[in-house]
């Protein structure tokens, strides 16, 4: 991916399996973001192919593709005074009232927002407007997964603005749906949250693939000191989960 | 458990602080018809409420044959075809204002206020003189249908020049757009202004009344431009007001929740700029009707298309007839151009709406 004379993404390979959860990490500037709006059909690799379900991502018309893929973008900023509820019906597309609303309540329900239907959206803090966009998300994946089986959902930072438990909430929520069958592919910051839910981790340096493996694979002491230039210690829970916690900066870099 | 079960039976009832849309309806039809009834009573030649029914030919006990026959006159060629041409203008207007802010993702966009009027007036303006002069007399005979394709095409060409200026890659800075809109206006207020210049006295006079705005030139072969586009206009708010929607939320948001993008911007240019052409071609530039009317529903009937921008028709309406009668009587037997109400009324208004909203201005 070329933009601007400046090659942001390259020679990346990637294929994802129905149900896996996948996270993609990196250091900031590493391609992450440009390399998700790739495969959400958004930005066209000037070389390569995107491919989703064996078709080339550019032969579906917006609305069909809207049935086979979601996303939540990183940003989303509504000027107009919307109902958190109407924003969420937006993710049902032309589905009626009667078919969208148990969907929409569930979704509303399930990103902790119950009763927050009749707010209007921008009046609401960042963490719960994402929140509000992730219901969205859910809901058009809901519609889409109904008709045409499971999806692909992609989620940019979707925890940037979120407290500690609704992030956990949102990435376990984005789990059960990989768990159904939706392959997910969520940008993560947090390595911590990366190495408890995902089943595959993709890490990202300079526009290029690093690694791409299991968790324990791909975030070693050394990757991390490497790629984001921090000393770590990675350690087991009593379940033997994975943690990561940050010691200092390189030597070279602290006085 | 509980306090889900709560939460939901509250929400079944619906938008607990916003009308339904079949009451919003009603409302605003009701009070089209009053302010019509008001419209055709008062005026230079004042017909009470009493005779109205006569002079509109549906029952006549008691009433004088020398002056039914005035009243029918008064009521038939001009009263009615200029309530209907306020009534068509407003809701042009409104509904054109209303799909430009959907378009710019911007509660300050009004075609009149960035230009897209005067781009029209300005190619309205032009074919006047051209049409008038020695080079165009052949098509002299056709200036009445000549004249709104003429500010359609103006029109057209400013709101896509101001588009391709204020939105790079998918995003819109509301500021740039406001700006450009001030230098696009300037540009073909200059263009007015040496049509002004070169033109004779007859071309200047017909020139003037769209610097100012006036429905005095309403006749019924005019209301046949407003009709069609309005009916066309109407039917296709439907099939855009779910893309304006989603388009709130960005454009790369509004692809990935599945609209058509491209299209839906080609079809909100086309609509704005035919909208804004063929009111302007009939009154000349009447602002702020589309700004004021789509933030005060807002604020009633909430922001979602399918809803507002048949409402800001109707509403549309209701302002600008209430405006001319208005503009017709205060300074009768004279008549003060509309545009000069609307823009008394309309830029305190955005003023405020400006005031409340700085941070959304912010370069």
């Amino acid at each position: 991916m070329v933009v601007g004379g400046a090659t942001l993404v390259d020679g990346i390979d990637l294929q994802i399996k129905a149900g896996e959860m996948v996270a993609i990490v990196g250091p900031n500037g590493a391609g992450k973001s440009t390399l998700l709006r790739m495969l959400s059909g958004d930005l066209r690799p000037t070389r390569g192919e995107v491919r989703l379900k064996q078709r080339d991502i550019r032969l579906y018309p917006p609305r069909q593709l809207a049935f086979h893929r979601a996303m939540l973008s990183q940003h989303v900023n509504v000027t107009f005074p919307f109902t958190v509820e109407e924003i969420v019906h937006m993710g049902a597309g032309d589905a009626g009232r009667t078919t969208a609303q148990p969907l929409v309540d569930a979704a509303l329900s399930e990103v902790d927002l119950s009763h927050f239907g009749q707010r209007q959206l921008p009046t609401l803090s960042g963490g719960e407007q994402q929140r509000a966009h992730f219901a969205r998300v859910l809901v058009q994946l809901a519609c889409g997964e109904a008709q045409h089986g499971p999806g692909l959902l992609l989620l940019d930072e979707p925890t940037s603005s979120l407290d500690m438990r609704h992030q956990i909430d949102l990435v376990e929520t984005a789990k059960r749906r990989a768990q159904n069958g939706t392959a997910v592919i969520a940008v993560l910051h947090d390595l911590n949250l990366a190495m408890r839910f995902a089943d595959r981790i993709v890490l990202l340096h300079r526009g290029r693939l690093a690694v791409d493996g299991g968790r324990s694979e791909a975030i070693t002491a050394e990757t991390i000191r490497r790629i984001f230039e921090v000393d770590v210690t990675i350690d087991y829970t009593d379940q033997g989960v994975p943690f990561l916690l940050p010691q200092t900066m390189r030597p070279a870099a602290s006085p | 458990m509980t306090a889900l079960t709560g939460a939901s039976t509250r929400r079944r009832t619906g938008y607990a602080f916003r009308p339904s849309a079949s009451l919003a309806i009603v409302c605003l039809l009701a009070a089209l018809a009053g302010t019509a009834v008001i419209a055709l009573t008062v005026g230079a030649a004042g017909i009470p409420l009493a005779r109205l029914p006569a002079a509109l030919g549906l029952w006549s006990d008691a009433v004088p044959a020398p002056t039914l026959a005035r009243d029918q006159l008064v009521v038939w060629s001009i009263r009615i075809p200029r309530i209907a041409a306020a009534a068509m203008i407003g809701a042009l207007l409104a509904a054109s204002g209303a799909i430009m802010q959907g378009l710019f993702r911007n509660p300050l966009a009004d075609p009149a206020l960035v230009g897209v009027s005067s781009g029209g007036a300005f190619a309205a303006a032009a074919a006047i003189v051209i049409t008038d002069s020695r080079i165009g007399a052949s098509l002299h005979f056709m200036q009445n249908q000549l004249l709104p394709v003429a500010a359609f095409a103006g029109s057209l060409a400013t709101t896509v020049i101001l588009y391709s200026i204020a939105s790079r890659s998918g995003r819109t800075s509301i500021a740039i757009f406001l700006l450009a809109g001030l230098a696009i206006a300037a540009i073909a207020n200059a263009g007015i202004g040496l049509l002004v210049f070169i033109a004779d006295d007859r071309q200047l006079r017909d020139i003037t009344f769209w610097l100012l705005g006036s429905l005095s030139g309403a006749t019924w072969p005019k209301l046949t431009a407003l009709a069609p586009v309005l009916g066309i206009a109407l039917a296709a708010c439907f099939s855009i007001a779910r893309g304006l929607d989603v388009l709130v939320l960005g454009e790369a948001e509004a692809f990935h929740s599945g609209v058509d993008v491209e299209r839906l911007k080609r079809i909100s240019i086309v609509l704005v700029s035919a909208m804004t052409g063929v009111a302007v071609s009939v009154c000349g530039v009447v602002g702020f009707v589309g700004i004021v009317v789509p933030h005060l529903l807002r604020l009633v009937i909430g922001p979602a298309h399918r809803l507002l921008l048949p409402a800001s028709m109707l509403f549309g309406a209701v302002l600008m007839t209430g405006a001319d009668t208005l503009a017709r009587t205060i300074v009768a037997p004279a008549e003060m151009p509309i545009g000069i109400l609307t823009a008394a009324i309309g830029a305190p208004f955005f003023l405020g709406m400006l005031l409340r909203q700085r941070g959304l201005v912010s370069l």
